[in-house]
Parts: structure tokens; C-alpha cells; sequence
């Protein structure tokens, strides 16, 4: 038997045989991917039919029969035995609506200029290879919310004395605690500063509870204690200028800590000076802009109150960690449209007499508390993924609490959860839409109110206006999660092997 | 040497040093601070109440409510209490949010599937469709059927002839209804007792399996008592229903079953909305089962069908099912949107009598109270469930 088995021994090495017909080529491929047994033929067969019918419907309604020029609903109406698909006439002529609302024609370049700017200072933070991110950061996060503001509302803001001896006041802060950072720096000095500004704090408080007399400072009101609280902070900010001159290196440290006031001091005259712009009042805001500046303002304020909010439910302190759980809860339990209610009728209640918010502000109110309340949880996932020999190790290395959130547990937690700050951010972005339902008139609000116009009322108006507008939506929404699992790829350090 | 009897003395810290004081003290500081805010809240509502002649309290729940509703599920006619109308509303959101639950729940298991499909027209189709839906605004959705589709139908008297006598007008969709006659109440006791036949049944076979490890068939045996008995029975007692076809009159249809296009609107938009989204999470669910489990099932011999019954999908469920939850709560929240198409949800009603008698505080306290036990409800369901299916471990 076994000299069967050994009389054929290859003496060299053979070929191998060709893959079966069946699998190779465009057969191969076909059969695979598309008729591998006889149900998926019948899938195939089907569904291959119906994407040619839905394609061919859509291009019969998009582009054969559209309509894409036309002053008025005659040129969108069926004449006999036709039909007529998309009114994209009714588009164009609507389209300086969709994007601005009723913002005055003439002003409409300051909108176009802060898209510009928003566009400048965002590409470059979004691209990894630039540098200077963070000056680019800061320029986007504190310079750019008060240019745009200035911009879009026409700036001359009434700012109230007492405001502006609040901020001198932190200025004053801020200024003593850089002047600090000189160890040679007189001590003397310096305490008489922080005393100085915290003097002023509490001037201003007793100024609100009691009223002194009103007096005028270029176009500024002040009570006479907010005067004085002005008065102790500019005080403060001096001292702490002699203190930081007075050491080594005095003259880079003084500059550093003239940094604080100088900065308030633009913001107050960013917000309050007249550059010659006409007011625009928030009512004629509307289209994209509107729902850009209720996403976006969502976006920055969620994401800071969303990770304060997530702190405190796993903080120590069961106050804090019950407040936090019972804030997240209750927003996360009810949909946004009450809340936007809430926001729209209880708040003119909550306010005391003669302060009034106007409807874009509520609104804005509403929108950032709800997504916070989502970012948070968002937050607490990556929180309670870090493990727990990172916050030892942190303790260990003798951070206090904040820098060790600050330098080890926050880099870590948030790029886990990227792609869920990234969702919630598309939702609020959708979610934008709903301001429509309390009558603000954002993109989606135009779209509904142009339809609505007798000008250009036919049967395929809406769906025209409401088709634009989804692909507006998507746009935004698809670009950033596009973005965010670009990010994710980008930051998935340490697991790649 | 000299001795230092107080060698070992706690260090003096300065008070906000040590972290058990100065913990105490924030705590202290925020509770003063939310109190004195919510009090300040309070103040101001009370005054701004009196101020605008309205008296708080649930009084107004009671008063004749004096308008109408356009689906009633429930009586109720204009001259009912405004606590009526807002039930009617609860009611209506319930129906819409159940139903679509339904829906979106099987949209979006066939679509999550299809995207893992090896069909590559399948999985095309089934991306596209999610990449659409995901990333428009719901409430765009519903407005696009509504005013889009719907709204631009045919009259009723044109209405377009659907299969099974149904017609599709810019009145909704009407379908034939089935009347019954008392003694189907017979064929509907066939039909829990086919359910209770099948549980016994699933039972048994699942004893026999355990004692013996030969298995029996559970699935059409079920199908047969539960769908099978009821209909035996129903043929028994002779058919004891007739249809009703809506009928076209000169300017309506009349009869039959009238789905409102507000409701369809709703229906249709949140259901293919959710989908999407619960597409994502069962693909992801199945992605998370590892391709070991896959390997190790075909290595035991099991067929396909069989892998994924007993081995894929049972695991699988357990990373779907709380993404599932949420989606679940989303869809019954977003609900509140048929505000804007009209549909008499709770937050459509809350807002008519919150403008009508300006009880501003008490209906959004109302619909805060309903949306949050409405969560907990779903919630809780959900998650005893997800406690059934979890992993048993020690």
C-alpha cells in the first residue's frame, strides 16, 4: 500500500491552479457583491429597478420639469395636461430672505464680513497643520463673539457705569495675580492691590443695594459708589503696575500686567463706541444668519457649562453632584420645544420689572441650557472611561483638582467623546429649527413664511423651498460629521499598532 | 536629646486649605446662592403674576375649555374642561409616539442590517437613505410631508384609488374599516389563548431541548396558534364582520377609517427620521459582536441563519438596546413637533389653553410632569428589558 502512496512525488514546485471562473473578473464581482444566492438576486432585481424609477423621478422633478426662471407664481403654475416639478425660480427670488431675513440691503455686507471673518478664524483651528492655534483659538473665542456682535447689532451698546467697574474690577484681579508671577516683585504693594480691587467688588455690590447719586463720565452713567468701585479698580490696576515695575525684568512684567485693563478697555470701547454703524434691530435678523448665531452660540456656551456640568456630577460634594444631576436631568427629560415655551412665556415672568430680554436672547437662553444639559452627559462618558491610575498618578505627581482635570483627565476624556460632542453639536444644529415654532424666523422659518406668500403659492412651492432648505441643513450637518471622524482618525493616538 | 512630647502634631492649615472645610464652605456658598436666586425667580413671578391679574393653581383645568379638537380619541366636545382637552392631548401623544416606535423600530433593523448587507445595493441604499435622514431636522421632515406631499393632493373627489378600497386625498388616507359583530369577541379570546398556547408551548420544547438535546420547532407552531387559532374560530362563527368602504360623496369621502394627513405627517416623518438613527445603532450593535464569535459559531457547524440567531444577535442586543432607549425617548419627545403641522399633541393643546387662559406656569409645569413620567415610563420598560437580555455573570 504504501508504495502507492509514494509512486507520484512532485519533483518541482507546481503552479497553482486558476481561481474558478466564478470568481474573477467582472463576473466574479458581480455574483459576489450583487447575486450571491438566488435571494439577493431577487433584492437585486428589485431594488436595482426601483433606484432607476426613483432616480428618473428625480430628475424629472429637479431638473426636466423644474421651473428656474419666473417672477411670480404664474411661471411654477401647470398649464393643461403638464406637470411641473421644482419651482426654483420661487428660490432664487426668495434666496436674500432665506439667507439674511429682512436685514436692511444695504447693511448686508456687515453679515457677509462676519461669515468672512467666522470662515478665516475657523478654517485654520480646524486645519491640523497651521500654526499658531492658540492665538488662533483666542482670537476666535473672545475677539471674534464681540466684533460679530458689534457687527450684526450696530454696537453703541448702553453699558451701565456698574458694568464697567465690574470688569475693571477683574482687570484689577487679573493684573495683581500676573504681577504676582514676579517673585522680586514688592509684596507690600501688591497685597494693597488685591485688596484694593476686592474693595472695589464690594463697593459695587453695596452699590447695587443702595442708591447714591447719578453723575456722567464721557457717555457713561455711574452711580456715585460705582464711581468710586471705578476709582479703587483703576487704584488697584496702579499698584499692581508699580509693583510689577519695581522688580527685575520690570519692564516686559509691567507690560504683561497693563494686558488686562488695556483689553477691557478696547472691549468697552468695542462695545460702546460709534463706528458708524446703523443699528439693526434683532427682529430683522433672520434666514441662516439666525439660525448660524442661535447654533453657534448654543455651541459655545454648551460645551463650557456642559463640562462644568459633568464635573459636578461626579464631584465629591453631594450639593453639588445632586444639583447637577437634578439640572441635567430635567432638561434632558423634556423636548426643546417646551423649553423654548419656557423660555419664551416664563421668562418675562422671572425678570423683575422694567428688564426685558428680547426673543432671539430668550431663545438663545433656552437652546444653550438644553444642549448643556446633553454635552454634559456626553462629558460624563469620557469621564468615567479615564481610568483611575490617571487621576492617582495626577494626585500623586501633587496637581490640586483643577489642573489635574485641566492637564491629565480633560485631554483625554474629551478626545474619547469627540464623536459625541461632535453628534450633539449636529443636533443643536438641527434643533436650531424649532426657534420657528416660537416665531423667531430662522432658516428654516423663512422658508416657511416664503411659501406661505401669495405671490407664490403653488403646489410645488413648498416642497421646492423645504427641499433647499434640507439641503442646506444637510450640508452643515454632513460637513461636520465628516469633520468629526476625520478628528477621530486623527487623535486615535495609542491604539494603533 | 531632649524629649518632644508633641512630636506628632496636626499640621495648622489655613481654612480653605483643607479640603473637608473648604468643601463644606462651597456647598454652604452655592446652596445660599440657588436659593436666593430661585427666591429672587419667585419673587418676581409672583409679582409680575398679580401684576397681569392671573391667580396661579390648577384651578383652570376645570373651566369649560370652548374649542375644538380635530382627533379625539377620547370624548370630548368644546364644552369639556380644560383638564379633558389636555388628556385628549396626552392621549394623542401617546398614539403617535407608540405607533412610531413601531415603525421606526422596523425601518431602522432593516436598514441597519441592509448597510452590512454584501449586497452592494443594498448596503449603497441603505447608507444613502441613513446620510439623508440623519442629517436634515426633523421637524423640516414633517413639514415637507406635510406641506410638500400631503397637502398637495388631490381633492377628495379626485382622490387617488389605492389597493384594498383605500383612497389617499389632501384629506389623509381613508381605509375601508371592519366593523365587527359581537361574537368576534370570541375569535379575540382565540387569540390570547393562542398566546398563552405559544408561550406553553416555547416552553416545553425549550424543557425537551434542555433534558434530551433534541430540538423541536417553536417558531411556526407559534405562529400558527397565535394567527391560526383566532381565525379558525373566526371562520367558525362565520366571518362575523363587514367592511366598511369609504365612499365618495360630492365634495367628501364618508365612511371607513380616516387617518389625518396631520397624524400621517407626523407619523411618517418621526418614524423614517428615528430609523436612521436606530439603523446606526444596531449596525454598530452588530459590529461590536466580535468577528471571533462569528468564526467560532461556523466552527461548531452552525449555518448562517443559525449564527446569527443564537450567537449575533442575542449579544448583539445588549450594546443595542440603550443607545435603542434613547432613541425611544427622542422619538416620543420630538413628538411635541406636531405643533407645528397642527396635530393635537399635548404641547399643540398646552399652547392653544396656555393662550387662552394664560396659565403660563402650570402648563409648562404640566407638560414637564407628562414628558418626564412619559421618559421614566419608557425608561424603566427599557430597562427591565435590557436587564432580562443582559450578560449573567457571577
Amino acid at each position: 500500500m504504501e508504495e502507492q502512496v509514494a509512486a507520484y512525488v512532485a519533483k518541482e514546485q507546481k503552479e497553482p491552479l486558476p481561481p474558478p471562473p466564478s470568481e474573477v473578473g467582472l463576473t466574479g464581482v458581480l455574483r459576489k457583491n450583487l447575486f450571491a444566492t438566488p435571494f439577493d438576486s431577487a433584492l437585486t432585481v428589485v431594488l436595482g429597478l426601483f433606484s432607476i424609477w426613483a432616480a428618473w423621478q428625480l430628475i424629472q422633478w429637479a431638473l426636466v420639469t423644474a421651473v428656474f426662471v419666473g417672477a411670480n407664481r404664474e411661471a411654477c403654475l401647470a398649464g393643461e395636461g403638464q406637470a411641473v416639478g421644482a419651482c426654483w425660480a420661487f428660490v432664487h427670488a426668495k434666496l436674500g430672505q432665506f439667507m439674511y431675513g429682512l436685514f436692511p440691503l444695504g447693511e448686508r455686507w456687515r453679515v457677509d464680513l462676519v461669515i468672512v471673518l467666522l470662515v478665516a478664524l475657523a478654517l485654520p483651528l480646524a486645519i491640523p497643520s497651521v500654526p499658531q492655534k492658540r492665538l488662533n483659538a483666542l482670537l476666535l473665542m473672545v475677539a471674534f463673539p464681540f466684533v460679530a456682535l458689534v457687527l450684526l447689532t450696530g454696537g453703541q451698546f448702553n453699558i451701565g457705569g456698574g458694568w464697567i467697574a465690574f470688569l475693571f474690577a477683574l482687570a484689577a484681579f487679573a493684573s495683581a495675580s500676573f504681577a504676582a508671577g514676579n517673585v522680586t516683585a514688592s509684596h507690600k504693594l501688591l497685597r494693597a492691590a488685591t485688596w484694593l480691587a476686592a474693595l472695589a467688588m464690594v463697593l459695587l455690590l453695596v452699590s447695587n443695594i443702595v442708591w447714591s447719586g447719578q453723575m456722567t463720565l464721557l457717555v457713561f452713567r455711574f452711580s456715585v459708589l460705582s464711581m468710586l468701585a471705578f476709582l479703587t479698580a483703576l487704584a488697584s490696576i496702579a499698584a499692581s503696575l508699580v509693583a510689577a515695575w519695581s522688580g527685575e525684568d520690570g519692564r516686559a512684567l509691567a507690560l504683561r500686567t497693563l494686558a488686562p485693563p488695556l483689553l477691557v478697555l478696547a472691549l468697552v470701547v468695542l462695545l460702546a463706541g460709534d463706528f458708524g454703524l446703523s443699528p439693526v434691530a434683532t427682529n430683522r435678523w433672520g434666514g441662516l444668519l439666525v439660525t448660524l448665531v442661535v447654533a453657534l452660540t448654543g455651541i459655545a456656551a454648551s460645551l463650557p457649562l456642559g463640562i462644568l456640568l459633568a464635573l459636578g456630577r461626579r464631584s465629591h460634594l453631594p450639593a453639588v453632584r445632586l444639583f447637577s444631576i437634578i439640572f441635567i436631568e430635567f432638561w434632558r427629560g423634556v423636548p426643546l420645544i417646551t423649553v423654548l415655551f419656557m423660555s419664551a412665556f416664563m421668562i418675562p415672568l422671572f425678570l423683575p420689572e422694567g428688564v426685558s430680554f428680547n426673543q432671539l436672547l430668550r431663545a438663545l437662553i433656552g437652546v444653550a441650557l438644553f444642549s448643556a444639559a446633553y454635552m454634559a452627559e456626553v462629558v460624563r462618558g469620557g469621564l468615567q472611561a479615564i481610568p483611575k491610575g490617571q487621576y492617582e498618578g495626577a494626585q500623586a505627581l501633587g496637581l490640586g483638582y483643577w489642573q489635574m482635570m485641566r492637564l491629565v483627565v480633560m485631554p483625554q476624556a474629551i478626545k474619547l467623546v469627540i464623536p459625541g460632542i461632535v453628534n450633539t453639536f449636529i443636533g443643536l444644529f438641527k434643533d436650531t429649527s424649532l426657534v420657528y415654532i416660537i416665531g423667531l424666523a430662522d432658516l428654516l422659518g423663512t422658508v416657511r413664511r416664503g411659501f406661505s406668500d401669495p405671490n407664490w403659492i403653488t403646489p410645488t412651492t413648498a416642497a421646492t423651498g423645504l427641499v433647499f432648505a434640507a439641503f442646506v441643513y444637510w450640508l452643515f450637518c454632513f460637513g461636520m460629521s465628516r469633520y468629526s471622524i476625520y478628528t477621530e482618525r486623527r487623535l486615535h493616538t495609542g491604539h494603533n499598532r | 536629646m531632649t524629649a518632644d512630647t508633641q512630636s506628632i502634631r496636626e499640621p495648622r492649615v489655613a481654612l480653605m486649605r483643607d479640603p473637608r472645610t473648604r468643601g463644606l464652605i462651597i456647598q454652604i456658598v452655592m446652596i445660599i446662592a440657588i436659593l436666593a436666586f430661585a427666591a429672587w425667580l419667585i419673587n418676581n413671578t409672583v409679582r409680575n403674576l398679580a401684576q397681569a391679574n392671573i391667580a396661579s393653581g390648577l384651578g383652570f383645568l376645570s373651566t369649560r375649555a370652548g374649542f375644538d379638537i380635530g382627533q379625539v380619541p377620547i370624548d370630548y366636545t368644546s364644552n369639556s374642561s380644560y383638564g379633558r382637552a389636555l388628556l385628549v392631548g396626552i392621549t394623542n401623544t401617546i398614539i403617535v409616539a407608540g405607533s412610531g416606535i413601531v415603525l421606526a423600530t422596523i425601518v431602522g433593523f432593516i436598514v441597519g442590517i441592509g448597510r452590512l448587507s454584501r449586497n452592494y445595493l443594498v448596503r449603497g441604499l441603505s447608507t444613502i437613505y441613513v446620510e439623508v435622514f440623519r442629517n436634515v431636522p426633523p421637524l423640516l421632515v414633517i413639514l415637507f410631508w406635510y406641506f410638500g406631499v400631503l397637502s398637495v393632493l388631490p381633492l377628495p373627489r379626485q382622490a387617488i384609488d389605492l389597493p384594498f378600497g383605500a383612497f389617499l386625498s389632501n384629506r389623509g388616507l381613508q381605509t375601508p374599516a371592519m366593523r365587527f359583530d359581537p361574537e368576534a369577541v370570541l375569535a379575540l379570546i382565540a387569540f390570547f389563548v393562542g398566546i398563552a398556547g405559544a408561550v406553553v408551548l416555547s416552553r416545553m420544547n425549550r424543557q425537551r431541548q434542555m433534558r434530551t438535546g433534541e430540538q423541536r420547532p417553536t417558531l411556526l407552531p407559534s405562529i400558527g396558534l397565535i394567527l391560526g387559532l383566532p381565525l379558525v374560530v373566526f371562520a367558525l362563527t362565520g366571518f362575523p364582520f363587514v367592511f366598511e368602504y369609504p365612499e365618495a360623496t360630492r365634495f367628501n369621502l364618508v365612511g371607513g377609517l380616516q387617518v389625518k394627513p396631520e397624524f400621517l405627517a407626523l407619523f411618517l416623518a418621526l418614524s423614517f427620521y428615528t430609523a436612521s438613527f436606530i439603523a446606526e445603532i444596531v449596525r454598530a450593535g452588530i459590529l461590536a459582536v466580535s468577528w471571533g464569535q462569528t468564526e467560532a459559531a461556523s466552527a461548531l457547524g452552525l449555518t448562517r441563519r443559525q449564527s446569527l440567531r443564537l450567537v449575533i444577535v442575542p449579544q448583539a442586543f445588549r450594546v443595542i438596546i440603550p443607545p435603542l432607549t434613547s432613541q425611544y425617548l427622542n422619538l416620543t419627545k420630538n413628538s411635541s413637533l406636531g405643533l407645528a403641522v397642527g396635530y393635537p399633541e399635548l404641547v399643540a393643546v398646552g399652547s392653544t389653553v396656555l393662550n387662552q387662559t394664560g396659565q403660563s406656569v402650570e402648563v409648562v409645569a404640566i407638560w414637564m410632569v407628562v414628558y418626564l413620567g412619559l421618559s421614566i415610563a419608557v425608561a424603566a420598560f427599557m430597562n427591565w428589558f435590557n436587564a432580562r437580555m443582559a450578560l449573567i455573570e457571577r
